[in-house]
C-alpha cells in the first residue's frame, strides 16, 4: 500500500472527488479541449484573461482521479498568475512528474509537489499532464490541446 | 507424445458430453511468462482479450523455423526455400483444419483482423458497394470494424448502418432483420464482442442476411480462442481472427472467404508473389489466395499460429470452452458480489470477457492498482467507443480470461478490487 500512497496521496484523492473551480465560465475568452485518446479522458479549460494575467480558470470533463485531481490544483495555482508564470510552473510540474526534474522534490511548486509520485508510474504521466496541456493550449487561443507522443 | 495427450493422458478419448478438465497447472506451465512475479506478486494476466500469452510449442516453432528453415517461400529451388514452403503451406493448412473451410486456397493470411476486414472493404466491398448502398453493422463493433466500413462509405458515398443493442449488451435481433434492405450490400458483424464479452447469434445473422442475399463478413477476433468454430456449418461469407489473441505470433492473422468470393475479387495490395506474369502494359494476377499475399509475408509468423491452432486443438476447444466458462461464471458471480461494482455487459451468452465499474473510480486508478498487485487488465475504452457511449460511460475495467487462467486468480482479482476499495475510502 505504501508505494500506492505515494500515487494517491491524500490531497490527491480529496482534489478528485471534490475538485475546485469545476464548472463552465460564462466570462471565458478563452477555451480549449484537451482529450486523451488512448483513455477517452477529456477536459475542457476556460480562461478569463484580463491582458496577460489569469483572472479566472475553471474546467469540465471526466477523467480518473489523477488527471482530475491535477486540472483541480491547476486551477487553483494559476487564478491570479501571469501567462509566463503559468507556463513556467507547467515546465516545472512536468520536470516533476516525468521525472526529469533532478532534485524530484517539487520544493518550488507548493502543494503540486503531490504528484511527485506520478514519476514511478509513467503509464500516468499524461494523465497528470492533460490538463496543463490544455490550459496551454487556451493560452496560445487553440481550441485543442496536442499532446505531446512521449512525455 | 502429444501435449494434449500429456495433459489429459486417458482422458483424451473418453467419450460422453462432459469434457474432461483441464490439468490447469501443466498448462500454465506451458507459457513461460506466467512464471514471473510483477511488483513483487505472482502475474495474474487477465488481458486476454488484448493479446493472449504464448506456450513453448508456439515460442519454439519460431526460434526452430529460423534457425532451421529460414528462408522466402515460393521462389527458390534449394532445400531451405522448399523446406520453408513445406512449413508455411502447412500452417496454412492447419488453420483450413481449426475453421473446418472447405479448401486452403479460402484461407488468406494477413496480418490481424484489422487488416482482414480492411482486405474485405478495399476489394469486395469498392466492387460491390455504391452510391446509396447499405452496410449493416452492429452497435457492439470494434473500431476495426466500423472504419474500415466508414472509409469504404465515405469514398462511395453509401450509407453505414447500425443495428442497435440492448441494456445488456445483446444485439436486438429483430431490428437488426429491420435493418437489412433492398439496398444492403453486406453485413459485418462481431462474432464475440471485445468490449462486453456478448457472443452474438451468429447462426441467425447469417441466415437472416442469406434470406435476403446478403453476404456476412464475421469479426472472429473475440470467439476463435473461446468457442469452436466451423465456417462451412455457419455458412459465413468470411471470417477474420489474429494470431496473437490464440496464442500465436503477434503480425499474424487469417481472412477465410468463401473460394467463389475471393475468386471474383480484385487483388488488395501490388507487388511480388501475387502475380502470373507482369509486362509494364499488364499484369496477370496469381491465383487464391496468393493473389491476395504481395510480397513476402510473415512467414515465421504463419508457423507459429499453425503450432499455436495445434496446440489448442490437441487440449481440444471444448475443454478450453468449458474450462473458460466456469472461470468465467464464477468471475460473475464473485466480482458481482463486491459492493459497489457494476458489470457492463450482462448477456444471457458472454465469453472470455468481464468489463466493471466500480463505485465511482475512474477505470484508470483500478487499472493502476491492479497491476500493484500483480494482475494485469485492460482499463478504457477498448477501442469501442461507440459501445461506451452507448452505456453513457467513458471507459471500463475489463478482465479477460484464457485457458490458463484460475479461480484462484479470479480470487486475487476480488481481493485487488477490495484494495482499490480501500485506497479510495
Amino acid at each position: 500500500m505504501s508505494d500506492l500512497r505515494d500515487l494517491y496521496q491524500e490531497v490527491i484523492l480529496e482534489h478528485s472527488k471534490a475538485p475546485r473551480n469545476f464548472h463552465g465560465l460564462a466570462d471565458a475568452n478563452h477555451k480549449a479541449e484537451g482529450f486523451n485518446p488512448l483513455c477517452g479522458d477529456q477536459f475542457t479549460v476556460y480562461l478569463h484573461m484580463d491582458g496577460d494575467t489569469v483572472r479566472d480558470i475553471s474546467f469540465q470533463g471526466s477523467g480518473c482521479a489523477i488527471s482530475k485531481a491535477s486540472a483541480s490544483m491547476m486551477t487553483q495555482i494559476v487564478k491570479g498568475k501571469s501567462r509566463a508564470e503559468a507556463e513556467k510552473l507547467f515546465a516545472r510540474f512536468h520536470g516533476l512528474v516525468t521525472g526529469e526534474d533532478p532534485s524530484k522534490s517539487g520544493e518550488d511548486l507548493g502543494k503540486l509537489a503531490v504528484f511527485s509520485g506520478v514519476s514511478e508510474y509513467p503509464a500516468r504521466v499524461k494523465c497528470a499532464t492533460l490538463a496543463w496541456h490544455t490550459l496551454q493550449a487556451a493560452l496560445e487561443g487553440q481550441r485543442e490541446a496536442t499532446l505531446p507522443d512521449e512525455e | 507424445m502429444t501435449t494434449a495427450a500429456r495433459h489429459f493422458g486417458t482422458h483424451l478419448h473418453a467419450p460422453g458430453p462432459q469434457p474432461a478438465p483441464l490439468d490447469i497447472e501443466k498448462i500454465r506451465a506451458d507459457f513461460p511468462i506466467l512464471r514471473q512475479e510483477v511488483h513483487g506478486k505472482p502475474l495474474v494476466y487477465l488481458d486476454n482479450a488484448a493479446t493472449s500469452q504464448k506456450p513453448r510449442a508456439v515460442i519454439d516453432a519460431i526460434v526452430r523455423y529460423y534457425e532451421t528453415s529460414n528462408a522466402n517461400i515460393h521462389r527458390g529451388v534449394h532445400y531451405l526455400s522448399e523446406h520453408a514452403t513445406e512449413q508455411h503451406d502447412a500452417a496454412r493448412r492447419t488453420v483450413q483444419q481449426f475453421l473446418n473451410a472447405h479448401s486452403a486456397n479460402e484461407i488468406v493470411f494477413v496480418r490481424g483482423t484489422t487488416e482482414a476486414i480492411n482486405l474485405v472493404a478495399q476489394t469486395y466491398g469498392r466492387v460491390h458497394i455504391g452510391a446509396g448502398d447499405e452496410v449493416l453493422i452492429t452497435g457492439m463493433e470494434h473500431h476495426s470494424d466500423i472504419v474500415p466500413w466508414q472509409l469504404l462509405c465515405g469514398e462511395k458515398d453509401a450509407k453505414l448502418c447500425v443495428a442497435p443493442i440492448n441494456d445488456d449488451g445483446e444485439l436486438l435481433i429483430d431490428e437488426f432483420a429491420d435493418l437489412i434492405g433492398p439496398r444492403t450490400k453486406l453485413v459485418a458483424v462481431t462474432h464475440v464482442s471485445n468490449a462486453l464479452g456478448t457472443i452474438n447469434p451468429i447462426r441467425k445473422i447469417i441466415e437472416l442476411a442469406h434470406q435476403r442475399n446478403v453476404p456476412v463478413l464475421v469479426d472472429g477476433a473475440q470467439a476463435v480462442p473461446h468457442i469452436k468454430v466451423d465456417v462451412q456449418d455457419l455458412d459465413c461469407d468470411f471470417y477474420a481472427f489474429s494470431g496473437h489473441k490464440i496464442y500465436g505470433p503477434t503480425g499474424i492473422g487469417v481472412l477465410y472467404g468463401k473460394a467463389a468470393l475471393l475468386n471474383a475479387m480484385p487483388p488488395y495490395q501490388g507487388g511480388g508473389d501475387m502475380i502470373a506474369s507482369v509486362t509494364f502494359e499488364k499484369s496477370t494476377y496469381n491465383k487464391v489466395p496468393y493473389k491476395f499475399e504481395a510480397g513476402t509475408p510473415d512467414i515465421a509468423g504463419a508457423i507459429g499460429l499453425g503450432a499455436a491452432l495445434r496446440y489448442v486443438s490437441e487440449i481440444g476447444i471444448d475443454r478450453i470452452a468449458a474450462h473458460e466458462h466456469d472461470v468465467l461464471e464464477y468471475a460473475i458471480a464473485e466480482v458481482s458480489r463486491i459492493p459497489g461494482v457494476r458489470l457492463v455487459g450482462t448477456a444471457g451468452q458472454k465469453a472470455g470477457v468481464l468489463s466493471f465499474l466500480y463505485e465511482d473510480v475512474h477505470p484508470h486508478d483500478i487499472g493502476t492498482i491492479l497491476d500493484r498487485e500483480g494482475i494485469a487488465i485492460r482499463t478504457g475504452h477498448h477501442c469501442s467507443q461507440p459501445v461506451m457511449r452507448r452505456f453513457n460511460i467513458p471507459a471500463t475495467a475489463r478482465a479477460s480470461f484464457a485457458l490458463y487462467n484460475t479461480r484462484e486468480e479470479v480470487d486475487a482479482l476480488v481481493r485487488g478490487i477490495e484494495k482499490v476499495g480501500e485506497v479510495f475510502a
